[in-house]
Order: structure tokens, then sequence, then C-alpha cells
């Protein structure tokens, strides 16, 4: 049997996370390709339900990162950001949905092998965790109904 | 009681008010909410432990708003919702008069929202021992368990919405789950759909929740969808302090503190 790859989703803030992973690249680090990246504006702007979104479509596991708290580019988003994720994973953790397959982290335009790093070990970590499929197994239903 | 009627008469009498959104008997003898317009109609008027719907849910619906000004009867769940709807600028000073009940029954008097807001720093919000033990019971099987018991708590949903017309605090024109381009939830009856409809209340809920519980009252299968609020209300209280509804103060979600606490960010 193939080794199990999990399928990661990345949700980034774009001035801080995503040059850090930019930087990665014109380092040349290599890092896990299991990531996908998804550019936003802010952490700010990450609507909690695209995680959710993101695991009904199969993801594996989560990371959500943006700047370093008092870095971000519009002065207060990352703040929000935080007491939104205090707050929501809270909630998840109470529903039964797994928090350990989301890494929360802060990467900055100049913290490339951070992200390598960061990416490597949440790799990792849900390779040991296995699929996810508690949430995916959810959506399995509406997703052949949308097909016929 | 009697103090209730007279007071509430004597609004309408003198056309300070003309409505008011009390407790009424309706069928089969149950409590409801009626609408009274004439002084006369104040002696359907009554109030016992049995009153537990959340009056300020009218407080923002347009029919309502048409009748005039309101003078509302207000227990503490109420005064509650009320000090909210302020501080998120949903009422003004003058927009209605508040006919407070202590949790003794009796009648109170309130000059301006402030001094509701003082009044209830001595009424916390305090989630009950019944509840806390449930919350505590949850948090404790293993996420796998814990979430094939929500799982099957929210597969019979129907999303009929009752707890969000129940809701004093939901009164947006336009509710995330009407917004079908894309089609953010499912609205098809379906887990996946009542899983997302339940997570989007809670967390729109956050920080606001006064804790009322009108949602599972409203809910028509007793689906206790309160305690995600209530886990929520124990959780924020511990990582942001002091929780309740505060004029003076930005809501919890809307604002933050550049020293919060967390241990999860890498």
């Amino acid at each position: 049997m193939s080794e199990f790859e999990p399928k990661i989703v990345a949700f980034v803030c774009n001035w801080c996370t995503y040059a850090g992973a930019d930087l990665t690249g014109t380092s040349r680090i290599k890092y896990a390709q299991n990531v996908k990246i998804i550019r936003f504006p802010c952490t700010g702007r990450i609507d909690f339900m695209l995680l959710l979104k993101a695991f009904a479509e199969g993801a594996d596991g989560i990371i959500v990162s943006g700047c370093h708290p008092n870095d971000c580019h519009y002065t207060s988003g990352n703040f929000h950001a935080r007491r939104r994720w205090i707050t929501f994973r809270s909630l998840l953790d109470f529903l039964g949905i797994d928090v350990r397959r989301i890494q929360f982290s802060w990467v900055s335009a100049a913290e490339g092998a951070k992200w390598a790093e960061i990416a490597n070990t949440t790799v990792n970590n849900i390779r040991e965790l296995g699929p996810y499929t508690d949430y995916a197994k959810v959506a399995v239903h509406l997703k052949k109904e949308a097909k016929v | 009681m009697n103090e209730l009627i007279k007071k509430a008469a004597s609004l309408l009498e003198a056309n300070e008010v003309q409505v008011v959104i009390g407790y009424g008997l309706g069928s089969a003898k149950r409590p409801q909410a009626i609408f009274v317009t004439t002084p006369a109609g104040c002696e359907q008027l009554i109030f016992d432990n049995r009153c537990i719907q959340n009056l300020a849910v009218y407080l923002t619906k347009q029919e309502i708003r048409k009748l005039g000004k309101p003078a509302i009867v207000a227990p503490l769940p109420v005064l509650r919702s009320i000090v909210q709807l302020v501080a998120e600028q949903q009422l003004t000073e003058g927009d209605l008069v508040v006919l407070g009940i202590d949790p003794d029954g009796k009648l109170l008097e309130f000059s301006s929202f402030k001094a509701i807001e003082s009044f209830l720093s001595d009424h916390k919000i305090v989630i009950e021992e019944k509840y806390l033990k449930k919350i505590e019971e949850i948090k404790n099987m293993p996420v796998g368990e814990r979430f094939a018991y929500w799982v099957e708590l929210l597969e019979p949903c129907f999303k009929c919405y009752a707890c969000r017309a129940a809701c004093p605090l939901c009164y947006c024109t336009r509710c995330t789950i009407e917004n079908n381009q894309p089609q953010w939830i499912p609205v098809a009856s379906h887990l996946q759909g009542n899983l997302e409809w339940h997570v989007m209340r809670a967390m729109h809920l956050a920080g606001r929740c006064t804790d009322c519980e009108a949602c599972y009252h409203a809910c028509p299968l007793g689906i206790p969808i309160h305690l995600l609020n209530k886990s929520l209300i124990q959780d924020l209280s511990e990582s942001f302090g002091d929780y309740g509804p505060k004029i003076s103060e930005p809501n919890m979600l809307s604002s933050f503190d550049p020293d919060d606490k967390e241990s999860f960010i890498r």
C-alpha cells in the first residue's frame, strides 16, 4: 500500500505569509508539496466557514497563517483574526471537529525557513493522524446528488 | 402584577407609548406574546415563571415598529437583550419604555439604558450547574465520539430557523443562510448544511449571545443548540474576561486586546 499523502490547504495573508512562502521558493528551500496555498488580503478576511468548506472538500489538514502581532498591513486585522480563531477553535473542539488538523501560525515575509518548517511539520503531523474523513463524509451525500 | 397592569395602562392612557409588548394567555392557557394598544386591554397582561419567551425579539421587527412607540415587559433575559441591542445601535434612548421585572417579580423603572446596564452589573450571566456539567461531559468525550454525538443531535434538524426567529440578536434582514450566490450553506435538510448552519449561528452570536435560551425553547425538536452558545460564553469569559452585554465597551469579537493569550499559534 502506498503511503498516505495528506492534502493540506493553507489560508495565508498576502502581506506576510504569502511573501514568506515566496521567499522559501527564492531561497531554494524545499518543502512538502502537499500544501495548496490560498492567498487572502489579510487574516482578518479569512471567514471561519472557509475552513469547514476545505474539510468538506476533503482536506486532511489546514494551515492558517498571517503577520505577527503588531505587523499587520492593516494595523489590526491579525488581532481581530486571533480573537476569532480562539473563539472558532473552541467551538470546533466542542463540536468534535479535530482541531489538531488546523495549524495556526505567524510567518513574516522574512521567515521563508519558518514557512518551510511549518509546512513540513504540519504534513508530518497529519500523516501520523491519517486521512480526515469524519467531516468529508458528512458532505458526501450532497455531492452525489449534485452530479446526477 | 397589578402594579405592572396599572403602569402599562397609565402609559397607554397618557399616550406615552402606543403599544405594550407583554405576556398574556394564549390558546390552551399557555403564555404567549401579546401586543396591547388600549388601556383596558392591559388587564390581559400576566407574568409568571412560565413566561420564558424573549420579547426583545419584537423590538427590531418592522411590523411592530409600525405600531408606534412600545413599552416592553422585561424580565432579566429581556433586559440583557435590550442592552445588547443598544450596544449594537439597534435602539436609541427614547425609543421605548422598559417595564423591568426583577428576579423577585417586582416592577423596576429605569431612567436610561445606562441604568439598565448598571442594574445588570449586579446580575451577571451565570451558566447553570446542570449545563456546566453537561458541557464538561461533552468536552471529556474523545474527539470522534464528540463528533458522533453532535451528528446524532443535529441530523434531525430541518432548518426551520425557529432558533433564528426567536433570537433577539438575529435581526439581520438578510442572513448568511439566504446568501445563494454562491450557496454559502446548503439549505437542504441534510447534515452538512445543518452542521454549518449551527456553527455559523453560534459564531455570529459569539460574544453577543446573552444566554436567554430562546433558541432552545423555540426549537420544535428540542435540540440543545444553546449548549453551543453556553460553551462559547464559558470559553470567551475565560479568554477575554468579564462576559455580558455592555453599552460602555465594544463587543467582544469586534474589538481586541494586543495581549490576548492563546497557546495554539506557532
